[in-house]
């Protein structure tokens, strides 16, 4: 266990490494500096200009150095646009909000998505399972752009119950639509990856042993059935999580709720380069992380794994 | 991530097996196809927004860049949709007669999603056939490769690139295409470890005939079932990629316009009253939707003869 826990972090720095240089080799290949404007500087604004964000520096040290602050003093360098603010600031402003409605869509969207998947399992070919399907299905066709202006259509226009954007610290109010919005995608994959798995395990042998020798029902359906079925869903949770990460970004956009994927899409219109790559970075990074986590979590749940 | 991992294994699975029912699996995955509702309905509907989306220009009373400046300003009292003005799908806050708008829309999404496929089709197809059929280690570094670029936010490279190269229809094709390939890859591969042992591949490398000719003419002939079921699930994908991208106002840039862009001018206009300019947009893209899941769903059933 712990030699494959190692072989796994072993794959997954050269991972983020790849990724770093992949996006400072982008930045880099764009046409245009960060200090083409319509106004030319005098050759000697720009020398000081490129000297103060090492700029001047060859290629290849530009990268050393970027990449060694990045892993020694987490700095991701100075915004590129904002003069008074640093990639760091950018990110611990807006990170906080986005990993608390996240988590709590992460949340809701497993459990809700399990017991879905769970009840429609168990009651196949009934009006339970047709109703829990119908809405997996229909949940899957409304990714989280579409959702959200059919809520604050509803619930804000025509109902007026929820405020149509804003976070306010988040007061329970601003958040409920973020949630929804972001979870109901991945709840709905969750659901049908439940279902699936639960139908296949039920028809397995030792269901039917596990019945035969007397169990109560409900123990057969937690211990025996839950369990084993949930392996396919713990390795949906790592797409999961990307399809989350990518899904704030609309959240923020649409409710204006000032999480990370609006600082995000800013700085992709201001150009503002090292932005982008420090949250390109940082995503990628919880990412590999997490899909580090459930990898680990898979190779614990199910004793087939090899290590 | 919109696809059902353990129902495609299970079609893999049978897939593998299924020369054994020599040339009428197709015959016969055909007459399951026709008797699936939903996949028909699919067809169907897939047939009417394709018509609609190449020749909507032709029925349009308008091009999808007029705009109607009598309308414009006040679209919610009087650009609501009607047969009598011409504009059948309404008009919307600016002045664009959403009929036209939302057929050239459609298009562009349609092609994106198209294009996206077709990348993924040559290129995951060839890639997870030479990696499967090498195995060993060739194997081992082309799938590490694969799961590498995997772990990496494709959405935020996409951006990335069409921020850096100029927002362009040609940069976000090849930003699609990027990541496309990477799940069909490996599903492919997966399939031809499964095929690489049968007979038939075994009588031809007996009898001397080169590698990549066995790849070409053995392998990838046998590989049609499933990289056609998971062709047909992928091209929503790639249509969600693309809207989701134009969404956020970084994808295709106006006059040109995209289901995605719609969907968001429509919604951020709602509340000055013109919600047809949302709901139209949004129709469209939700029966395309619907039409290629149906579609991709019949296919991987009638294929598929053991999962009921």
């Amino acid at each position: 266990m712990f030699a494959y826990i190692v072989k796994r972090i072993a794959v997954a720095i050269p991972t983020l490494l790849i990724l770093i240089i992949i996006s400072f080799l982008l930045m880099h290949a764009a046409p245009g500096g960060p200090f083409t404007s319509e106004k030319k500087y005098p050759a000697q604004v720009l020398a000081n200009l490129n000297e103060k964000y090492g700029l001047d520096q060859p290629l290849w040290k530009q990268m050393a150095t970027y990449v060694w602050n990045i892993v020694r003093h987490f700095d991701f360098g100075p915004s590129f646009v904002y003069k008074d603010r640093t990639v760091n600031e950018v990110i611990a402003q807006g990170f906080p909000v986005t990993l608390v409605y996240g988590s709590i869509s992460f949340v809701v969207a497993t459990i809700v998505g399990i017991a879905l998947g769970a009840v429609a399992a168990l009651k196949q070919n009934t009006w339970v399972d047709y109703l829990a399907v119908g809405i997996s299905i229909g949940a899957q066709v409304l990714p989280s752009f579409v959702i959200a202006p059919i809520l604050v259509l509803v619930f804000t226009l025509w109902l007026g119950w929820l405020p149509g954007g804003g976070w306010e610290h988040g007061e329970v109010r601003y958040v409920i639509m973020p949630v929804i919005a972001l979870s109901t995608a991945y709840m709905a994959s969750i659901a049908r990856i439940t279902r699936s798995s639960m139908l296949e395990v039920l028809t397995s042998n030792h269901i039917r042993t596990a019945r035969a020798k007397g169990l109560p029902e409900w123990k057969v359906i937690l211990r025996h059935t839950l369990k084993p079925a949930m392996l396919p869903v713990v390795s949906y949770l790592g797409p999961a999580f990307v399809t989350m990460i990518t899904g704030s970004v609309v959240v923020d956009m649409y409710f204006s709720t000032g999480g990370i994927g609006r600082s995000f899409v800013d700085a992709a219109l201001n150009r503002d380069y090292s932005v982008m790559m420090g949250v390109t970075i940082l995503v990628g990074a919880l990412t590999i992380f997490f899909n580090l986590v459930v990898d680990i979590l898979y190779a614990w749940i199910d004793p087939k794994i090899r290590y | 991530m919109t696809i059902d991992t353990i129902k495609m294994r299970r079609l893999s699975e049978s897939l593998a097996e299924g020369e054994v029912r020599g040339r009428s699996l197709w015959a016969d995955a055909r007459k399951r196809f026709m008797k699936n509702k939903a996949a028909v309905a699919g067809v169907i509907m897939l047939v009417l927004v394709t018509a609609y989306a190449f020749l909507g220009d032709y029925v349009a009373a308008y091009t999808y860049d007029f705009k109607d400046f009598a309308i414009m300003g006040h679209a919610a009292e009087t650009g609501a949709p009607s047969w009598s003005n011409g504009h059948y799908f309404g008009v919307d806050n600016d002045g664009r007669d959403m009929f036209a708008v939302t057929a050239q829309g459609t298009r562009i999404s349609l092609m994106v999603g198209i294009v996206g496929t077709v990348i993924a089709v040559i290129v995951g197809t060839i890639y997870g056939a030479v990696s499967g059929y090498a195995g060993g280690r060739t194997d081992g570094i082309m799938m590490r490769i694969v799961d590498i670029l995997l772990s990496i936010p494709f959405m935020f490279v996409i951006i990335l690139l069409l921020v850096m190269f100029g927002r362009s229809i040609s940069m976000l094709f090849a930003g699609i295409g990027l990541l496309s390939w990477l799940n069909m890859a490996r599903i492919v591969r997966g399939q031809t470890l499964s095929l690489k042992n049968k007979e038939y591949i075994e009588a031809a490398r007996a009898t001397g005939v080169p590698a990549w000719k066995i790849i070409l003419r053995h392998v990838v002939p046998n590989l049609l079932g499933i990289v056609a079921v998971y062709a047909t699930l992928l091209v929503p994908d790639m249509i969600l990629t693309e809207s989701f991208i134009s969404f956020l106002g970084l994808g295709v840039q106006a006059p040109m316009t995209s289901l995605g862009a719609l969907i968001s001018d429509g919604a951020k206009t709602m509340q000055y009253g013109t919600i047809w300019a949302l709901l139209v947009p949004l129709f469209f893209f939700v029966v395309t939707m619907f039409a290629f899941y149906f579609i991709g769903d019949g296919l991987r059933d009638a294929l598929d003869p053991k999962d009921r």
